[in-house]
């Protein structure tokens, strides 16, 4: 699984650059989610736009990532393609999470 | 199947492990796509039988020898039929699971971070079948292709 994580302002962003985030990858993606966001600013943007598919598996892991952050801290997605964007909104996930078209979008957007 | 519109079918057999599993379920999406299905509908196709065939791995060969998946893709008139076999353990009761939407509305901690599969497919399929005879597990998703013009009749 390849991330990058950079700090824009007061918010983490980490960039996901594998075409899917599947069963065969759901618990290294939560590892590594895991490193990539240890400390830091209590917004962290996950960045999905080169992530083509994902499948329930993949949900849960970015669902896991976000309860892993811990009490005060915010998992907010960027980017999503149309697959992904199905699978959260089939799985009504779209309304737990902040979803935005772009990163730009979404450092746009106020941190509160 | 209606009998006025050629049918066409293929087959794919490959180990019940998550690496193969991805492979095998990449590749049909590529064949269907490369038939004439459109990008929305192939994305549809792709998560139902991505999470029926997970399902095989994660469960039917649980803690044993993963054996093979074999899935059939029947391609005709307005429809898609596809067909999961495996020889693995069977679905607890016989039947597949109703498939209810997980409940999300409750604190961060406390959200599901599984139980989605069944859910998907029912919202992405038109008719679900499964039997399971002679200790082979049949599964049988079922897509209604309406307005899908541009598949390949020969």
């Amino acid at each position: 699984m390849s991330l990058s994580s950079t700090v824009t302002g007061q918010t983490r962003v980490v960039t996901v650059h594998a075409e899917r985030i599947d069963a065969a990858m759901a618990i290294q993606f939560k590892e590594d989610m895991r490193s990539a966001t240890e400390g830091g600013p209590a917004r962290v943007v996950l960045d999905l736009s080169q992530v083509t598919f994902i499948d329930s598996s993949g949900l849960g892991a970015i669902v896991a990532s976000m309860k892993q952050l811990g009490a005060g801290r915010r998992l907010d997605l960027a980017g999503l393609t149309p697959v992904v964007e199905k699978v959260f909104r089939l799985t009504r996930m779209d309304t737990v999470f902040n979803l935005f078209g772009s990163l730009d979008d979404a450092l746009a957007a106020e941190p509160s | 199947m209606d009998p006025g519109f050629e049918q066409e079918s293929f087959t794919l057999s490959f180990p019940a492990r998550e690496t193969s599993a991805r492979d095998g379920i990449q590749h049909l999406a590529a064949v269907l796509r490369a038939r004439g299905l459109s990008e929305d509908r192939a994305g549809d196709v792709e998560i139902a039988l991505a999470e029926a065939i997970n399902n095989v791995v994660e469960h039917a060969y649980e803690g044993r020898m993963p054996g093979q998946v074999r899935v059939t893709c029947c391609l005709g008139g307005d429809r898609l039929d596809i067909l999961i076999a495996d020889r693995g353990r069977g679905f607890p009761d016989g039947r597949i699971p109703r498939g209810e939407s997980a409940r999300i509305d409750l604190p961060v901690e406390n959200l599901p971070e599984g139980g989605f599969g069944w859910h998907l497919i029912r919202q992405l399929t038109s008719d679900i079948r499964y039997e399971r005879i002679d200790g082979l597990n049949r599964l049988s998703l079922t897509f209604d292709l309406p307005g899908e013009p541009s598949l390949s009749r020969r």
